[in-house]
């Protein structure tokens, strides 16, 4: 168990240290000189004298081995500031990190409800006009487009309803007010801003997870244990919580706890559209204006919390599920 | 000696007859009479044919995406049936243009996903040892990448274009493939058969081709359908974060993007677009539905 912790632990240095690595060479293997576009060029040239100077001033004429070895410093103490505005790149993560956490944790909490709920709900009335509605519905979501639902919310909370001055009046970006207690929880105020950002980014999953619980619903309760449990006479609701369900959450689990990562570092449309100041928007706007210091300490965020959140799941597993050997594992 | 040999040549022939017309046939046509009892997944299929030959016929029948008429953002018409957008373009042409390119993408993007992810994950799941190792690791790292960020540096490479996207999307999705490939290659890399195959002498080109890939057939199958959703999902977000193809091609992420803003004036220019958009990832997302069902896949 603990040399299971260790070796994962040393594989998630490796792979911190590659995508690192990538991403550096993915940066300057770029044929356009990311001196000119940081000089202010992209349409027009800049004067080669502006342009050697920001070159000097960014440290962009040093040689790459070099270059490579500040930057990895840099990102792993999280020193080092951005070119674009000059700002400590340790600002943008204590800004942007909170944020993520928090609409992460909410779009969690609601695609864990919900898509639970309607999992167990349609395996349980399996074939009726219920489960037919909640299939139906999932499948549907999955196809919608994260930034059309976005903008069809938009449109009825925050165009719609002031024209008709109803009552579900609903700020439609930025994060507002950022006031939280105990870290997650809005205040009143703030609710109206996270409320569609989190469903939003919850949509998807929430129909995955309806899914998957259908799926291993119906598969556990078709197993020998259960009808065990009905045999000797449990009441129907003891059968499903403790003999099916327990038994059918734990790929469900799974895919939640890989979830999170996902949710905290990707979710550039979401955060994009409602102007949530998050990781991957930033990341995203970062590779754009080749902010090289912000791209790459973001993106090892990203990479940690991914890694760590996997390493989890693992442990999890084993331990929801103790026929699973971790030292197997692989 | 030579007895045993010929004996084995028998039973392998008889075996490889076996695969090659008994079972192969009878789990297709099995599977396509299981997926034909499921409604949403012909639903599907039929949805995809559908738009697969609007993409390959509907540019015969709808006029040029790019030519501008002297009505602006104009809803539905007999002339115009899905109206016209801000600089007086056919709406339709462009959905219809839209549809073609995110097919085209799609089917393309997956193909080279595929054959990719197929002989990477065959390649470290038959050699086994330190080329796995090396190669699952860059798996690994390559999975922590956003994907948008390759989006990024190769449209600063080759700038925006089709090609582009499809690198794009194809440089992240083969990961999952090649996982996959690789499972099943460890798996059946073990098997009785394939030893006795390679005791025959049989290549080993030949033993991964013919005796290793068709087990993992199922799972393979299911990914194809799935990717291509995936990759036509991909491209739409890509154009409409301003990243994908340029706004003079019509995409239908692009004309999503181009439409917000007008939407309160002229929702048929949102809605035509994104309601295209989601049959087309519907039908893919049914049709691998469908499969799994009947090729009766539990983990994926």
């Amino acid at each position: 168990m603990g040399i299971f912790v260790l070796r994962r632990l040393w594989q998630l240095v490796v792979v911190l240290l590659g995508g690192f690595t990538i991403m550096f060479v993915l940066f300057f293997a770029l044929p356009d000189d990311p001196a000119v576009i940081l000089a202010g060029g992209g349409t027009r040239v800049p004067p080669p004298q502006v342009i050697e100077n920001t070159r000097v001033r960014f440290g962009l004429d040093k040689p790459l081995y070099e270059q490579y070895l500040t930057r990895l410093v840099d990102a792993v103490t999280l020193r080092g500031t951005s070119f674009k505005g000059e700002v400590p790149v340790r600002d943008t993560v204590k800004e942007r990190l909170p944020a993520s956490l928090r609409l992460a944790f909410w779009a969690v909490a609601i695609e864990t409800v919900v898509g639970i709920s309607g999992g167990v709900l349609s395996a349980r009335r399996r074939n009726s006009f219920s489960d037919w509605l909640t299939t139906t519905a999932a499948v549907v979501l999955s196809a919608i487009p994260v930034f059309v639902l976005a903008y069809l919310l938009k449109q009825l909370t925050g165009v719609y309803a002031f024209e008709h001055d109803s009552w579900f009046q609903l700020p439609t970006s930025t994060i507002g007010p950022n006031e939280w207690y105990l870290g997650v929880i809005p205040s009143l105020d703030q609710l109206r801003y996270l409320v569609q950002p989190a469903f939003v980014l919850a949509s998807v999953s929430t129909a995955v997870i309806a899914r998957l619980t259908r799926t291993t619903m119906l598969e556990a309760a078709g197993s020998d244990h259960v009808r065990t449990a009905r045999a000797k006479g449990l009441k129907e609701g003891q059968v499903v919580r403790r003999h099916t369900l327990r038994n059918a959450l734990i790929p469900v689990v799974t895919y939640i706890g890989i979830d999170v990562g996902t949710l905290i570092g990707s979710a550039i449309l979401t955060e994009t559209v409602f102007s949530w100041p998050g990781l991957g928007s930033k990341i995203a706007s970062a590779a754009g204006n080749r902010d090289l210091p912000v791209m790459l300490t973001l993106s090892m965020v990203v990479i940690l919390i991914y890694g760590i959140m996997s390493l989890v799941v693992d442990l999890l597993y084993a331990w929801l599920d103790p026929r699973i050997r971790l030292e197997d594992a692989k | 000696m030579s007895d045993l040999g010929s004996a084995l040549e028998v039973e392998v022939g008889l075996e490889r007859s076996l695969l090659d017309v008994g079972p192969t046939r009878s789990l297709l046509s099995d599977a396509w009479r299981r997926f034909r009892r499921n409604r949403l997944a012909l639903f599907g299929l039929v949805l995809v044919i559908f738009l697969l030959l609007v993409a390959i016929f509907g540019p015969f029948l709808v006029s040029d995406p790019s030519e501008l008429h002297t009505s602006f953002k104009e809803p539905p018409t007999n002339q115009f049936p899905f109206g016209t957008d801000e600089l007086g373009r056919d709406v339709l042409a462009r959905v219809v243009y839209g549809i073609r390119l995110s097919m085209f993408i799609g089917v393309t993007t997956t193909a080279i996903e595929t054959i990719f992810g197929v002989m990477v994950g065959a390649v470290a799941g038959w050699f086994g040892k330190w080329t796995d190792t090396v190669l699952m690791r860059f798996v690994d790292i390559m999975l922590g990448i956003p994907y948008i960020l390759f989006a990024f540096a190769l449209i600063a490479v080759y700038g925006k274009g089709v090609s582009t996207v499809i690198f794009a999307l194809a440089i992240t999705a083969w990961l999952g493939t090649a996982r996959v490939v690789r499972a099943g290659f460890l798996q059946a890399r073990e098997l009785e058969y394939v030893d006795a195959a390679r005791v025959l002498g049989v290549s080993p080109l030949r033993i991964m081709w013919r005796h290793i890939l068709p087990n993992v057939f199922q799972p393979l199958v299911i990914y194809i359908a799935v990717g291509v959703g995936a990759a036509v999902l991909g491209e739409a977000a890509l154009s409409f974060l301003g990243v994908g193809v340029p706004p003079d091609k019509a995409s239908l992420g692009g004309m999503i993007e181009q439409s917000s803003s007008l939407f309160s004036e002229a929702p048929h220019l949102l809605f035509f677009p994104a309601f295209s958009l989601v049959l087309t990832v519907l039908g893919f997302l049914l049709v691998g539905d469908g499969l799994r069902d009947a090729l009766d896949v539990k983990d994926l």
